[in-house]
């Protein structure tokens, strides 16, 4: 199983010194954690996609590729990709481009974004939402998958013997999760490719996810992919760690009270109660986490929120020293305990390259094309 | 015997609260008018006063909290609804619209609806029809043609004595009944994961 951390990239003013980093401070302090991130024996970093000020993360794959530099065994990832108002074709070569720098280390969360004013900002239309999440992607799979792509389609211009460049690493496409809040389509986009689904989770009740997710899972059986219990499943989840329960509210509950999600709303005990959000003691976040598995199943990805609302960075290097020495050998032993036989581990490019590889040695006619040798392949599927 | 389900929604603030006088009123009126035609009546009034910070919540963080979840299911899946707010600054209170505003949208298509509001005076009557009536008609609801409006007056010496408040009520409280009683919304089986003409129904996705 994996874990991780995901972030929305917010600069927020810290509301108990009256500091607002600047853009350069909080994007440094993004790669220090992720850095970090790797040091404490986490796997994977995921960043978010915004267009908008307060967030600063508007180029992702950027973003990870220095970190990417930086690092050598962190699984790079995002939070999400917005696939409605992103050109697939830049979406196929910065991902693969990514891949490249960073030796496979990369897969990617596919979502439709929180923000109405970025559809007309790039041309698109909110109302036509989920068409472009489906359209969009289907061409996405397409350009990795298929040397030359012929396509026309609804939203874009259309493409004749197009070649995305660089081809994906070892001619294996990044592994997709498709990432959800509230919208059953995606969930049912997930489960016909045999995609991983990522439940956001962290700001809605444990009751709606875990409906979206027995969804997906029903769904990715249906369409042939494996089990129920073999489907791919990320989840959000939102911690901040004491030494003790009261130490860890008191810490925190400034940054809650006014966070730009949920501040002024709800109390922090309320809002702990009706969510995945914990904040407390190393065993009460075991526990919690833990937790998770008996409403979503055996799944494969945790990714925690850990460093918005203000956090300064020194603190968030801290809950991560924290989360690495007191809380994740715990919930690796458990939830290796937990699992229940034939339960896939979260694809990664090792992984996909090793299945990849064993196909072509059981059917080696099947993949008999090289990747990237494409001129001949691709000519001859254009005559 | 079959059951028809009224729910009532109260925005009174105060105890005894004149808003909530009229909605148990029109409750009343239409309860005994589906029972004359051989309907079980239950009936499930809500006073949002007691919901008032979680319908805020709602509002900050776009999840229910379990309590007003349990509150918009009985409202949503009632067979009809009997909506009664005091008119503040010359149209519906806000706590009265926050409750619509934090529902889903497209959950009250087709419900059956009798609008009441109260007021100190008769001078602001027409805030049913210019405020109340169009919100309802947004969500698609039907909105049955008499609203009933009580000003303070209504309920002592200064009532109308030819069109009486009682005779209103139960006017309202008629046509509510008749369509109440061909609605079947209480016994509809809601699929959250239905999708629409987007995706090729819940048989499979199909890519271009």
């Amino acid at each position: 199983m994996q874990f991780g951390l995901f972030t929305v990239s917010d600069i927020t003013q810290d509301p108990t010194t009256g500091k607002t980093p600047s853009e350069n401070e909080r994007i440094k302090a993004t790669v220090a954690i992720a850095k970090h991130a790797e040091e404490v024996g986490l796997d994977v970093f995921a960043l978010g996609e915004h267009h908008n000020p307060p967030f600063w993360s508007s180029s992702p794959t950027t973003t990870l590729a220095a970190i990417a530099a930086q690092t050598s065994t962190l699984h790079l990832s995002t939070a999400t990709t917005l696939i409605t108002t992103n050109d697939p074709v830049k979406i196929a070569e910065d991902f693969a481009m990514l891949q490249h720098l960073a030796d496979g280390r990369v897969d990617l969360t596919l979502g439709r974004g929180n923000t109405g004013p970025v559809y007309p900002w790039f041309g698109k239309d909110i109302r036509q939402g989920i068409e472009l999440a489906l359209e969009n992607y289907a061409l996405l799979r397409r350009l990795w998958r298929e040397d030359f792509v012929d396509w026309s389609g609804q939203f874009r211009t259309p493409l004749q013997g197009f070649q995305s460049t660089p081809r994906p690493l070892d001619d294996v496409p990044p592994f997709v999760w498709h990432g959800s809040i509230r919208s059953p389509e995606i969930a049912e986009q997930a489960a016909f490719y045999g995609d991983g689904f990522f439940a956001n989770h962290i700001f809605w009740p444990a009751s709606h996810t875990q409906k979206m997710v027995a969804f997906y899972r029903q769904r990715f059986e249906h369409h042939g992919h494996g089990r129920a219990d073999q489907a791919i499943v990320g989840l959000g989840g939102q911690i901040f760690i004491g030494k003790t329960s009261q130490e860890a509210k008191a810490a925190f509950r400034p940054y809650f009270d006014n966070a730009p999600v949920y501040g002024h709303g709800p109390s922090l005990e309320e809002f702990t109660s009706q969510t995945p959000l914990t904040v407390g003691s190393p065993q009460e976040i075991i526990d919690k986490t833990l937790g998770f598995r008996d409403y979503v199943g055996d799944y494969q990805r945790q990714l925690f929120l850990m460093d918005h609302a203000g956090l300064p960075l020194k603190t968030v290097l801290e809950q991560l020293d924290l989360l690495g020495s007191e809380v994740l050998p715990t919930l690796r032993r458990e939830f290796d305990a937990r699992r229940a036989p034939g339960v896939p581990e979260a694809p990664t490019h090792a992984s996909l390259l090793a299945a990849k590889n064993a196909a072509a040695a059981a059917a080696p006619d099947a993949v008999a094309a090289a990747p990237g040798s494409a001129f001949g392949l691709g000519a001859a599927k254009g005559a | 015997m079959t059951v028809r389900k009224l729910a009532v929604i109260s925005a009174g603030l105060s105890q005894p609260s004149s808003t909530r006088m009229l909605a148990d009123h029109l409750a009343a009126a239409t309860e005994s008018r589906l029972r004359e035609q051989g309907f079980e009546v239950e009936v499930t009034t809500v006073e949002l006063r007691d919901v008032a910070g979680d319908i805020m919540n709602n509002m900050l963080t776009g999840f229910p909290s379990p309590k007003l979840e349990s509150v918009i299911e009985a409202v949503t899946g009632a067979d009809g609804l009997i909506a009664v707010t005091p008119i503040f600054t010359t149209s519906y209170s806000g706590l009265f619209k926050s409750f619509f505003d934090v529902i889903d949208n497209q959950s009250l298509t087709d419900m059956p609806v009798v609008i009441g509001a109260t007021a100190g005076t008769p001078r602001h009557s027409l805030a049913l029809d210019y405020a109340v009536r169009p919100m309802f008609t947004y969500l698609h609801a039907v909105v049955a043609p008499t609203g009933v409006f009580a000003a303070t007056g209504d309920w002592g010496e200064s009532a109308d004595s030819v069109k009486t408040l009682p005779n209103r009520i139960q006017r309202a409280a008629g046509e509510l009944a008749a369509l109440v009683k061909d609605s079947d919304r209480s016994s509809q089986v809601r699929d959250p994961f239905g999708f629409d003409s987007v995706m090729s129904g819940v048989g499979g996705f199909q890519p271009s």
